[in-house]
């Protein structure tokens, strides 16, 4: 009775670690994650927009309705990315992902202050390989960081209603990202 | 023989069990930094880089992208206030204020977060088109058929959920108690 009480005790243990194990490594296993979603529809380093919601189709789950989206799917590998996003009359916000679905960076159109907001996306490796005077001519230019080579960048302008969803979705169509030449 | 057996059993444990409370944790969610006020949860981390690892395995399985926390934060409530499921067939009022916000949207998903079917095609709110009574609250009914005023269908489902979702709000992870975020009621109603 004792032997079989210690057997399911360690047993316990072990799907205690087989829990923490499972946690830890799903998302690198995830196989309907947004960056993998995205993937089919929207091509690497250009701004697509995203279709609008409906209960039987949408691309990610959750998604606001009362916004316009559109997604730039971006991989760094051949350098640093440049973004150009004009404010909406509404609301503009541009939200960044990393692979796996962190966001790890948002800014909307007060924040940025200005009627565009414009900014570069690097990995910190391309950061530090800036030249030094870049930097300084630079310093009026917003430098984001990414802590994958690849990942999302989600633009969202609001349609306060209906009718003025078609006025947002044009606004959208003229935000680029494109590679930094 | 019997230290096979022991083995074999221990294995079968720890897969049950681990694997178990995986599943458990991941469809249920956590508490972890959790903000609860009346019927609604938030939970601001998931929009930071400072995300905890059940977060982190629950979007990846669900391909959600959380709202990021210089963009907004998202309230949800898949029950009223008494604590009874939101039920598509019954008669639910969202009523009060909003904390402070630039603006909001109110969107009814279900379970899954497919927004819920219904015949006007209507699937939520936004602050500016709402009417609000003199005193600048508001009152939402959330129903399966028509009804005067700020009617949401429910297109009679099961089970929904309610997201509101503050933008551009100084609401977030420092938040704690109703008194920094006066949420709306949730008030169910009679039962088609």
């Amino acid at each position: 009775m004792i032997r079989w009480l210690l057997w399911l005790v360690g047993g316990l243990v072990l799907g205690g670690i087989v829990h923490l194990a499972t946690v830890l490594l799903l998302p690198r296993t995830a196989t309907q994650d947004a960056y993998t979603r995205l993937t089919a529809t929207a091509p690497v380093n250009s701004v697509v927009p995203v279709p609008a919601p409906t209960p039987d189709d949408a691309l990610l789950p959750f998604m606001d309705p009362a916004f316009a989206t559109a997604v730039c799917r971006y991989d760094l590998s051949s350098g640093p990315l440049q973004l150009r996003v004009p404010v909406s009359q509404a609301y503009t916000s541009v939200s960044f992902y990393a692979r796996r679905g962190i966001a790890y960076y948002a800014i909307n159109d007060r924040a940025a202050g200005r009627r565009i907001i414009e900014l570069d996306l690097m990995t910190a490796q391309q950061r530090a390989e800036l030249p030094e005077d870049e930097e300084v001519t630079a310093a009026d230019r917003l430098i984001v960081e990414s802590p994958t080579r690849t990942g999302l960048i989600l633009v969202r302008m609001f349609g306060p209603e209906p009718g003025l969803m078609p006025m947002a979705r044009r606004a959208l169509a003229s935000a680029q990202c494109r590679p930094q030449t | 023989m019997r230290l096979l057996l022991g083995l074999l059993f221990s294995f079968l444990v720890a897969a049950i069990f681990g694997l178990g409370l995986t599943q458990f944790a991941l469809t249920r969610g956590t508490a972890f930094g959790a903000i609860t006020i009346g019927a609604w949860t938030a939970w601001p981390k998931t929009g930071t880089t400072d995300i905890d690892p059940y977060a982190r395995a629950a979007i990846a399985r669900s391909g959600e992208l959380p709202i990021g926390s210089g963009d907004g934060v998202a309230f949800f409530a898949a029950s009223d206030d008494a604590g009874k499921p939101l039920d598509g067939r019954c008669a639910v009022t969202l009523s009060g204020t909003t904390p402070a916000a630039r603006f909001w949207t109110l969107t009814l998903y279900d379970l899954d977060g497919r927004l819920v079917p219904n015949a006007a095609d209507r699937y939520g709110f936004t602050s500016q088109e709402v009417s609000r009574h003199a005193d600048g609250t508001f009152s939402i009914l959330l129903a399966p058929r028509a009804r005067p005023g700020n009617w949401l269908p429910t297109g009679g489902i099961d089970r929904y959920v309610v997201v509101l979702r503050l933008y551009d709000t100084p609401v977030g992870v420092a938040t704690r108690t109703a008194k920094d975020a006066p949420m709306p009621s949730i008030t169910a109603g009679a039962c088609a």
